[in-house]
């Protein structure tokens, strides 16, 4: 239970919480990030305007943060890159194939009470664990 | 046009919130999904502080006709668990737990000039592309 930090992680959480609903509430769209991602370079070019301007604003929004706390997050450059392009793959590919990830998911359709949305949740955090307990500790890999 | 502003801004949140909980670190995630060692459990906090927020408001939000800029809901009405849900969270759950990165804070990440954010972004793309011609033709 070491860096365990639960107050900046609720605030950061409400944070999240606040623009999904500001989303919903004006614009009338769920911030499921994936699918906004896909959506930048698929929907119609009207559509992708906005959805291109929220990326650039999760961009934004996360220098920001850098820049008042000056530098506060470190970057990590030391991982397995092999990793990176492989996994990276299965989260491009599987969050398409499921309809959505963590935000669209495990935010916005929990919220919405959706049991696609609860099953998918819990799915991904399974197999997340499951991955790493085998990746850690059986392989050894990182 | 208000509705790109309200865009811009839903995204700038969202990704002070990522930074704030640090769930734009992929160490951190790794370490919540790691149960069986120093287990780290503040990433469950995150889905809490947002569920706490998105909880109440979707309740007032969804009760209304229309939202406030544009004229119809975009919400699922899908109900039916079938074998690409669960097969698709199960591969990203996977991918997840190799890399720490989920889509919000792989993209995130560009902004603290993170070079296997930029990376992981680059390879989410190569997955979406690969499940539209593999598997929507």
């Amino acid at each position: 239970m070491e860096n365990f930090t639960p107050i900046s992680a609720l605030l950061g959480g409400a944070l999240i919480g606040v623009s999904v609903s500001l989303l919903l509430l004006l614009n009338g769209r769920m911030a499921g990030i994936s699918g906004i991602m896909n959506g930048v370079f698929s929907a119609p070019k009207k559509e992708e305007i906005w959805r291109a301007l929220f990326l650039i604003g999760l961009i934004i929004g996360a220098a920001l943060f850098q820049f008042l706390t000056q530098g506060s997050l470190s970057v990590r450059e030391d991982y397995p890159l092999w990793l990176i392009i492989v996994g990276g793959f299965l989260v491009g590919f599987g969050t398409r194939l499921g309809s959505g990830c963590t935000s669209g998911h495990g935010i916005c359709g929990i919220a919405n009470f959706s049991v696609r949305s609860i099953s998918a949740t819990l799915t991904f955090m399974a197999s997340g664990m499951l991955t790493v307990f085998v990746l850690k500790y059986l392989i050894g890999a990182v | 046009m208000k509705t790109n502003l309200v865009a811009l801004l839903a995204g700038i949140i969202f990704g002070l919130g990522l930074a704030l909980s640090q769930m734009i670190d992929p160490n951190k995630v790794l370490n919540f999904l790691d149960v069986s060692g120093n287990w780290d459990p503040s990433l469950a906090f995150v889905m809490m502080g947002a569920l706490a927020v998105t909880m109440v408001t979707f309740r007032f939000i969804l009760k209304r006709a229309t939202p406030v800029f544009e004229p119809d809901f975009h919400v699922s009405k899908q109900t039916i668990i079938n074998k690409p849900l669960i097969i698709g969270a199960a591969v990203f759950g996977i991918g997840w737990g190799m890399t720490g990165y989920c889509p919000g804070p792989a993209f995130a990440s560009l902004g603290l000039f993170s070079m296997e954010g930029a990376l992981m972004v680059v390879a989410i793309y190569a997955g979406f592309f690969a499940e539209r011609y593999l598997v929507r033709k």
